[in-house]
């Protein structure tokens, strides 16, 4: 706050009273925020002290050749992109796995029509993220009402019910994932598991506070005529949280895309895993195809899913959250 | 619901009066069905697009009880070998968690020689000799005979007991099982918690009772000449071969740090860049448009993408995962900062600026309280999102307790640790969802 300083008039014996307990006041905020200023400092300094010990390259010897790597990363021309993206042959082909495109194409139906294997595991990773986020909504959509407080559940039941959706966002996605893919074998199937557990936790939350904000005059509407739990919550509750539910679940569908290509990268398959097999490998054209290929389609997603959330929900409906 | 009756005349009249409400658009009638078909159909495809069906019926169902038991109990493999002298020779699994003498109630030595092991109780229990073994299930003993170098199932034999390859198997449930063979015994006991998780087998304070360890550290002779008993300890703790609780918590708190300096950095870089992305603050549009598109930019391309570049960059280690993160976030906060300046009640600027505030006081008494509540609480959503997030990106090598858990899980034997290291992910999880929480309430107030 800017100061007002006394400038020379003579303040009232109560103004200058009212004016020192103002100073104090201000002083004792800047305190606070100085003190908390400089405690954040001193934890980031230790941190990234912390941070530059523990990692294998130090930071001032590396920042020089952070980007040393990119050398290796110059397609031999910028068409082998292309020939990468489309598994199209290569005319620097001298059989190693580098300049093979041809080898990953999906050939349909026996035919000589393809799918190149990057618009493949893209379809694999999106697949993953919608399958995961339709079955965690689905669970989502039935607990939510359960651990909501002002539909009249028992408070036990809504306590374990919260307990278990907060279990279900904080388990780490990748032990879930892992669980499975020891049983299964590494795949897809462990990661549409993992991801639709968090998807559960995560818009179960988001659900549960919708519900708690509703009106509920429709509720006490059709109480008074003698509906069911269930006829209250289906006329009454979901007409209108369901324009926020959607809007909820099409964000989560594009966080979902994003912890889908990670979660392949360890092990689920799909784009985020070739993407790490060829930048682990030095195939500069293959990795821009795919970090383009993945550019393209999330921003795409991105697009389609807040012009979806405008057009049902308005304007409003862009909320973040984890 | 008790019917209301109409007259036929009602109702025409009402028909005639809200023919909306009567003949709602197809969308409107059926549009919700529509969904749930669509979604059904998809479910069916995506069923068929990854074959789970079969997935799941050729999943080693089987192991999956074992994995799952590993989480909260140890198994200790006493191998019980015929020597050729008619004696038994007893050998333990390599790094047993029984230590290099093992001293145990459960394996004993008959007064006739020969070699006796219990599970659980003494009414379940298997007795080792050369040339036959006695297995007794719930007090009722089966004899197992060698004949042409196979083990022969007894007649009889509950379903407990199963034979293959000339190998009888005599399942004791959880509390083990024993593998008999003609030239070998192998017991499987398995016990109910994690094992040697303070001291391993190779500290001098293993074994110890409570009691015992604190008068040893207390006031025992000193077993390191040149360390205290506490700090010995204190280092044999950390240093735990099977637990490696030193380089865990070494790696949860990178975990940590990444989180908190990656949000840290993204803010406080994108919350000026938010003013100039700012349609309403900054008066130009090449500006805007460029700011926009950077944040859409570093948003866009995945976390993953950053954590791999990094990580080539600056090589494994936290450094990596915190640029990761704040590249990443820096985009997203970039974003979500300029919509609401944007959103932003302008009367409070124009107040300010009447009064002939400088550009920068404008924006501090203007702007900056207005967004305040939302930069608060959105830096401290993200900051909780990334401590959960920042797990799975160190598994692909950018620093934290990703990968070990990524290893640990490769093994399929370190169940235990796995579980030791999720709970205290969790631990931290919910300790910083708690401060998070309090932080903004502390600032915004309650009505988050």
């Amino acid at each position: 706050m800017a100061d007002i300083t006394n400038d020379g008039r003579e303040l009232s014996a109560a103004t200058a009273a009212i004016h020192r307990h103002y100073r104090q006041l201000l002083a004792t905020k800047r305190l606070y925020s100085a003190l908390a200023v400089a405690g954040i400092a001193i934890v980031l300094v230790l941190a990234l002290i912390f941070a530059n010990d523990a990692s294998s390259g130090k930071f001032v010897d590396r920042i020089p050749y952070l980007f040393d790597f990119i050398k290796n990363f110059v397609p031999d021309d910028p068409f082998e992109i292309i020939r990468a993206m489309f598994d199209l042959p290569s005319p620097y082909a001298d059989g190693s796995f580098k300049y093979d495109y041809e080898v990953g194409r999906h050939y349909l139906f026996g035919t000589g029509l393809y799918v190149p294997e990057y618009f493949f595991e893209m379809l694999v990773t999106l697949n993953i993220a919608f399958m995961s986020t339709l079955i965690g909504g689905l669970f989502a959509f039935l607990l939510c009402f359960v651990a909501a407080s002002n539909l009249g559940v028992a408070a036990p039941v809504r306590w374990i019910v919260r307990r278990i959706l907060e279990l279900m966002r904080a388990f780490p996605e990748i032990v879930l994932a892992g669980m499975l893919a020891a049983v299964l074998s590494l795949g897809p199937i462990a990661a549409i598991f993992a991801v639709s557990v968090h998807t559960v936790g995560a818009l179960g939350k988001m659900f549960f506070e919708v519900v708690e904000n509703a009106d509920m005059k429709p509720d006490d509407g059709l109480r008074a005529v003698g509906a069911n739990w269930f006829e209250r919550v289906r006329f009454a509750i979901v007409p209108q949280v369901m324009p926020n539910f959607v809007s909820y679940f099409l964000l989560r569908t594009e966080i979902n895309v994003r912890a889908s290509t990670i979660i392949g990268a360890v092990g689920g398959g799909g784009i985020g895993e070739v993407f790490r097999q060829s930048i682990g490998r030095d195939h500069a054209a293959k990795t821009y195809a795919i970090v383009i290929l993945l550019f393209l389609t999330i921003v795409a997603i991105d697009q389609l899913s807040g012009w979806l959330r405008r057009r049902l929900v308005g304007n409003a409906a862009f909320q973040f959250g984890a | 619901m008790s019917a209301i009756v109409l007259t036929a005349s009602d109702r025409t009249r009402l028909r005639r009066s809200h023919p909306s409400l009567f003949n709602p658009g197809i969308f409107k009638r059926w549009g919700g069905l529509m969904l749930i078909a669509g979604a059904l159909a998809y479910l069916i495809y995506g069923w068929a697009f990854f074959d789970i069906g079969r997935t799941l019926s050729d999943g080693k169902w089987e192991r999956a009880g074992i994995y799952m038991a590993d989480w909260i109990s140890w198994e200790a493999q006493p191998r019980y070998r015929f020597q050729p002298d008619g004696s038994l020779q007893i050998e333990h699994q390599r790094f047993s968690p029984l230590g290099e003498n093992p001293d145990t109630d459960w394996m004993t030595t008959l007064p006739d020689g020969r070699e006796e092991v219990t599970f659980g109780s003494s009414a379940n229990r298997v007795e080792i000799g050369t040339t036959d073994v006695v297995a007794v299930v719930d007090d009722v003993p089966y004899e197992i005979v060698f004949a042409n170098e196979n083990a022969v199932l007894p007649v009889n034999a509950p379903a407990a007991f199963s034979e293959k390859n000339g190998r009888v198997t005599v399942s004791f449930g959880f509390a083990g099982s024993a593998e008999i063979r003609s030239t070998q015994v192998l017991v499987r006991r398995r016990f109910f918690g994690w094992e040697n998780f303070v001291f391993d087998t190779t500290s001098p304070f293993w074994g110890m009772s409570l009691p015992e360890l604190w008068s040893t550290i207390a006031s025992g002779p000193q077993i390191e000449p040149d360390q205290s008993n506490l700090t010995l300890a204190w280092h044999e703790f950390l240093t735990n071969s099977e637990w490696q609780h030193g380089d865990v918590l070494n790696k949860l708190l990178q975990t940590i740090v990444m989180a908190f300096v990656g949000t840290l950095f993204a803010a406080t870089l994108a919350f000026p860049l938010a003013f100039i992305a700012a349609r309403n603050v900054t008066n130009s549009r090449p500006m805007n448009w460029i700011t926009k598109r950077f944040f859409d930019f570093t948003r866009s391309v995945d976390m993953l993408i950053w954590a791999l570049v990094f990580t080539r960059g600056f090589g494994p280690g936290p450094l990596a995962g915190i640029a990761a993160i704040f590249v990443t976030d820096t985009g997203t906060f970039g974003k979500l900062y300029s919509e609401a300046i944007e959103n932003i009640d302008d009367k409070q600027r124009e107040g300010v600026r009447s009064v002939g505030a400088s550009a920068a006081d404008v924006n501090r008494f203007g702007v900056v309280p207005q967004i305040a509540p939302v930069v608060i609480s959105q830096t401290l959503y993200f900051w909780e999102a990334n401590i959960r997030g920042a797990t799975i990106i160190g598994a692909v090598g950018a620093g934290g307790i990703g990968l070990k858990l990524l290893e640990a899980m490769r093994t399929n034997q370190d169940w235990e640790n796995v579980a030791y290291m999720v709970l205290l992910i969790l631990i931290v999880v919910f300790v910083f969802d708690n401060i998070s929480n309090a932080l903004r309430t502390r600032l915004i107030g309650k009505s988050q």
